[in-house]
């Protein structure tokens, strides 16, 4: 009963600081709720027994991606709400129409048959970094040597992309 | 038997319903907003939603394989928003504004 009542609260708290990151008018802020929302999703891990992904989810995205949007942030500097405002009519079509699109959602999946995983309960300690890298490291070795290029090439197009070129004179 | 009872500590519907929302949340930044920095931001929103969604159903049965689909999403996460984040200096550069309706200017 405690953990449902954490989880409810982990939930309406991350859909909450979601919604801020869309409404809040400064970016710099809009960064600080996704923060937020990304350690409450990381809560939400902890409590489905997923620790491996709650401790990455909390170094990768709020450690480093976030730190990597409020750097840009910074350095172009972007602080001030430059935005132009959005049309009403934009804002209630598209509020229209995200509240058909989750209506449409839930309705589709509220009554879908979720197959019981029969006799076995399944590993209550599938989330456990032991588990987790025999299966990383044995069944999806291919995958995670890939993504090592992956990382290489985008870390090549991010350098070219952002280099300063000298302007060309003609 | 139900699983429910013994791996999650709330219904899977809640889960469902909850990634749902949030997916929808970043669906609707990225209608509204027009700045591109908040539009990646809400790309990550609804990347997480997901995540959310693979580690449910992976608990719920029991088997780690989704946390790694989950891992490697957010390893292409990682990824896109250095490649992003760099497309766009390139267009403040350019033009001196972060807003999305610029980029209809790209082919001239």
């Amino acid at each position: 009963m405690t953990a449902e009542l954490i989880n409810w609260i982990l939930g309406g708290l991350s859909i909450g600081s979601a919604l801020m990151v869309v409404f809040s008018k400064h970016p710099i802020r809009s960064v600080l709720y996704l923060i937020v929302t990304f350690f409450l999703v990381s809560g939400l891990y902890i409590m489905m027994n997923a620790q491996f992904l709650a401790i990455v989810n909390i170094i990768v995205y709020a450690g480093a991606i976030m730190v990597l949007f409020l750097f840009v942030l910074m350095l172009l500097n972007l602080n001030k709400a430059t935005e132009p405002k959005t049309p009403l009519l934009v804002m209630l079509s598209s509020v229209g129409a995200a509240g058909i699109f989750v209506l449409v959602l839930i309705a589709a999946l509220k009554d879908s048959f979720i197959q019981k995983s029969g006799q076995v309960a399944g590993n209550l300690n599938a989330g456990m970094v032991e588990n987790l890298g025999e299966l990383l490291f044995k069944k999806y070795i291919v995958p995670f040597e890939i993504s090592s290029i992956l990382f290489i090439a985008s870390m090549v197009g991010a350098v070219l992309l952002a280099k300063r070129e000298k302007p060309i004179i003609d | 038997m139900n699983p429910t009872t013994t791996n999650l500590s709330a219904s899977i519907e809640f889960y469902i319903l909850l990634s749902c929302v949030l997916f929808t949340i970043g669906a609707l930044g990225v209608l509204v907003r027009r700045n591109m920095i908040v539009l990646l931001m809400c790309i990550e929103l609804m990347l997480n939603a997901v995540n959310l969604l693979l580690v449910a159903f992976s608990t719920y049965y029991g088997q780690g394989d989704a946390q790694i689909f989950v891992f490697f999403i957010i390893v292409v996460a990682a990824a896109e928003a250095t490649v992003g984040l760099s497309i766009l200096i390139m267009a403040y550069r350019n033009n001196k504004s972060t807003d999305v309706g610029l980029f209809k200017t790209l082919k001239d």
